[in-house]
């Protein structure tokens, strides 16, 4: 195809902003050439700044303007607005964080650190790169909100606003609070074990009396901090467990703490010993490390994105021939709205003006773009290509066809609260037979001796404590949560490993999923195209930017074009242009006969015509594009799952699922988003764990109402539907492999619990006859606790290196 | 044996100096983002000549590459055919 002959071609040349190729070197400045005029304008606005180290940070660095509208951000004046979105204000100074996902490298970076340069009101700007988010500091007298986002908008960096409740500032505060609380504990633990050194040397006879109760009482002063701040969450965790009538894993960890402090706390003051404090504040260290591990999650992902994250947050109205925009949520039910190129129609409404291409692919999955005439339905979710048109809305945003979805309780509900763990199963019988053994022994020791009865039943209570089995869950699944995430398997939480050992039944959406979205399988109908057509052809669909022009464009794969003449684009219908004296036209078969296609036909794919010169050459047909490995998977699962097939297309490909999927697979078209939620909700009463892949908002409802929900993504950055996981596209045909991971990391669990239950026998053997003094105890609980830990961690390593996971 | 319990106590101090050091580390919010200074240590202020800079950058580069995925375009490419073109 690709031929370096003696025919006059355009030399390919990439923008200096942007990195695109141009089309031509028509716009440049001095030596330097960009490929549409917007880039040139950022360039100049940042060498007269004198900002041009951007460019020397990384080569094109910039975002391309080629694509770019005029967007109106009037609505950033209004005041309820603006104070939802930002941050904080005190009359003078506001700070306001924004998520900007153009946000890609070193150079980024540095220029949005340098706002302050473009913009003298702006006091502070910082990056968060790993969130992709930018926060400002900026003088409220000097300039505005809309200000700061123009300004980042015209610089490519188009801040997504949007008024989805800011959870992460809510995590972030947790994870700072841990922080405070390790950092409390491990203070405390080096401190109070440094003190009990004599006791664990046995250096009585160099230690006299007043150095060790100064010891004593330091180690008291030294675990208040610990008992009363580090270990708070485990006393609030048990409290809430046991009013729910459920003993957690917490329980006996929260009442061996108590005991653990109560105890020592009398023996200092009888004189008894020197207490178990080294013990106390060692677990409560170690406890919160597992914690810390087990919180370690991808910040970069977001799992909670749902309709709101992604629609606008103002539209443009009309009334009465006048444009104003309005806040999304006060869209009432009849009003005339403005939607342009790449903009998202917010409600379900009927189209009144204009030329409608609407591309559904948030909400199917499916990038292909649908052609509405004037009285078309549309509905919420869809983003408009092409001219800007008018549209009456006949529902209110919350109500529409997609979104209504959102109105149901099952979004507001805690869906992990409902988890049960092993570890929290298991912790039922433990406590009780722990509180069994320790009212025995102490019955039996009383009919003995009364004061050292009351030493077993704490010294039970204590040694009792399962420290190591509280850590044998974050740290197995913590390391497991690691490895997915090394294969590209993006789980939001640790509880939901177990969940997917007991998963037997998984629900497939179709569009998008188990095709390969924005991939589609292109093959030419016709007669052969020649090497310079297909030149010619490539030369034309590079100049639009529809999908189907662009899918084209990649397929042909010419290295050399041609210059593209008279060029016109007729949007929703197809673009034509003179290329070497021959008129190239490319489109829809009403753009190419003037005839509509039949509709029949439609249903395999979107079909691009072709025609050189008015004589017609053939087609591109644009099929849906299985995935690769899609028939190992099957194979894969086939011995252990149920299996379905949930889609909202037509029927038209059932025959070929039918060859992929075993025969008893279930194969569902035309469903809602509701009657996906539905079906997923019908095979939890049966009482199967069921597992749903989805990718558009459309599969949303079904996510959620899952055991577990997992959204797949070309790209884990771009927008995914509120989602258990994130599976990225590549690691489609791995899922066995991680199911089989999750039952091992299971099994896991088991062995580190049995581990840990050796370990409180040995420790209860002590504390029944009366023998447990607080150097044993001081070394069972670290010792148990760190074997739980390595052999855990060294387990799930070494499985996933023997499956080649590592 | 009583100056061990002073030097007991200066030793907490010391301890408890850093522990306040720590607290303090966090509240400001240097564990919040454990990436993006990395990148921050390496801009200057003043301009450097475009040749070196670039080469510091190019590890850099190797990295954000898994982290930004595919939101970078693909410019390797295009680099390369200019290049190819010029020789």
């Amino acid at each position: 195809m690709y031929d370096s002959g003696n025919i006059h071609t355009a030399q390919k040349t990439v923008c200096y902003h942007c990195g695109e190729d141009c089309k031509d070197d028509s716009v440049r400045l001095g030596d330097k050439v960009f490929c549409c005029t917007g880039c040139r304008t950022v360039y100049e606005m940042l060498s007269e700044n004198d900002l041009c180290d951007y460019y020397a940070i990384e080569e094109n660095p910039g975002v391309t303007k080629k694509n770019e509208v005029v967007r109106n951000y009037e609505f950033l004046n209004d005041n309820d607005l603006k104070n939802k979105l930002i941050d904080f204000s005190d009359g003078t100074t506001t700070t306001l964080t924004l998520y900007i996902p153009q946000m890609h490298c070193s150079s980024c970076i540095w220029i949005l650190e340098n706002l302050y340069k473009l913009n003298r009101a702006v006091i502070d700007s910082r990056v968060n790169f790993l969130k992709k988010q930018l926060t400002v500091k900026y003088k409220e007298q000097e300039t505005t909100l809309k200000e700061i986002v123009e300004l980042l908008d015209s610089l490519g960096y188009e801040p997504n606003l949007s008024l989805a409740e800011k959870e992460e500032e809510k995590n972030l505060k947790e994870n700072r609070r841990l922080l405070y609380k390790i950092g409390v504990a491990g203070f405390s633990f080096g401190n109070v074990m440094l003190m009990s050194f004599p006791e664990y040397l046995a250096l009585d006879s160099y230690v006299n009396d007043s150095l060790r109760y100064t010891f004593s009482y330091l180690n008291f002063l030294l675990s208040i901090p610990v008992f009363l701040y580090s270990a708070s969450e485990y006393f609030i965790s048990a409290y809430k467990g046991l009013q729910n009538k459920l003993v957690n894993i917490d329980v006996p960890v929260a009442l061996g703490i108590i005991v653990l402090f109560l105890r020592s706390c009398a023996d200092i003051a009888f004189e008894w010993g020197p207490g178990y404090f080294d013990s106390l504040t060692g677990l409560v260290f170690f406890l919160l490390i597992g914690r810390f591990f087990q919180n370690k999650t991808y910040e970069t992902l977001n799992f909670e994105r749902n309709y709101k994250s992604y629609f606008p947050i103002a539209v443009t109205t009309k009334k009465n021939h006048r444009e104003i925009s309005k806040p999304v949520e006060k869209i009432e039910v009849g009003e005339r709205l403005v939607i342009r190129n790449n903009e998202i129609i917010p409600a379900d409404s009927v189209l009144i003006r204009g030329k409608a291409g609407i591309d559904y692919s948030f909400v199917t999955g499916e990038s292909a773009v649908i052609d509405k005439k004037t009285g078309d339905i549309i509905f919420a979710g869809g983003k408009q290509i092409g001219e800007a048109i008018e549209v009456d809305t006949v529902k209110e945003v919350s109500q529409s066809y997609l979104t209504r979805l959102w109105n149901n309780d099952i979004f507001t509900e805690d869906k992990e609260s409902k988890i049960t763990t092993l570890a929290n199963q298991i912790s039922k019988y433990f406590t009780f037979v722990i509180l069994a053994i320790a009212f025995g022994s102490t019955a039996y020791w009383f009919t003995l001796n009364s004061f050292t009865a009351f030493h077993v039943f704490t010294a039970v209570l204590i040694v009792a404590c399962p420290c190591a089995l509280a850590l044998s869950t974050p740290f197995t699944m913590g390391n497991t949560l690691r490895i997915f995430g090394l294969n590209k398997f993006y789980l939001k939480n640790i509880k939901f490993i177990e969940e997917l050992g007991k998963i037997n039944t998984i629900v497939f959406d179709k569009t998008g999923t188990i095709t390969e979205s924005g991939n589609s399988e292109i093959s030419f109908i016709g007669s052969t195209l020649s090497e310079d057509d297909s030149k010619k052809v490539a030369s034309l669909a590079r100049n639009s930017a529809h999908p189907a022009s662009k899918k084209i464009y990649g397929h042909l794969n010419c290295e050399e074009l041609y210059t593209v003449n008279s060029y016109t684009e007729v949007p929703g219908k197809g673009v034509s242009g003179e290329i070497e004296g021959d008129s190239v036209k490319l489109g829809s078969a009403e753009y190419i006969f003037e005839t509509p296609e039949n509709t029949e036909e439609k249903a395999r794919g979107t079909k691009v015509f072709v025609s050189i010169n008015d004589k017609f050459c053939g087609y591109f047909l644009l099929a849906n594009k299985y995935r690769k490995g899609l028939s190992e998977l099957m194979f894969g699962l086939k011995n252990n799952f149920n299996m379905a097939v949930i889609s909202g297309d037509n029927n038209s490909e059932e025959g070929t699922l039918k060859e992929i999927f075993p025969p008893e697979t279930k194969l569902l078209f035309k469903q809602s988003p509701q009657d996906k939620f539905d079906f997923i909700a019908g095979l939890q009463k049966q009482g199967k764990k069921v597992l749903m892949i989805g990718d558009g908002l459309n599969d949303a409802g079904a996510l959620r109402k899952s055991d577990i929900g997992i959204s797949i993504a070309e790209d884990v950055n771009n927008f995914t539907p509120a989602s258990d996981a994130i599976l990225e596209a590549g690691s489609f045909n791995k899922l066995p492999q991680f199911f089989k991971f999750a039952k091992t990391s299971h099994n896991i669990v088991i062995v580190s619990f049995i581990i840990s239950f050796i370990y409180n026998l040995i420790g209860i053997g002590f504390a029944v006859t009366g023998m447990l003094s607080p150097v044993i105890a001081a070394i069972l609980m670290p010792l148990s606790s760190i074997t739980v830990v390595v052999v855990t961690t060294a387990l799930t390593g070494a499985y996933a290196r023997m499956k080649g996971m590592l | 044996m009583n100056v061990i319990i002073i030097l007991i106590i200066a030793s907490i101090f010391v301890a408890g100096f850093f522990l306040v050091l720590f607290l303090w580390a966090v509240k400001s919010g240097q564990y919040d983002d454990s990436y993006t200074p990395s990148v921050r240590i390496l801009f200057d202020e003043k301009k450097q000549t475009k040749k070196s800079y670039s080469d510091n950058e190019s590890n850099i580069d190797k990295e954000h590459h898994t982290i930004g995925g595919a939101d970078k375009r693909d410019q390797s490419t295009n680099i390369s055919v200019n290049k190819e073109q010029h020789t």
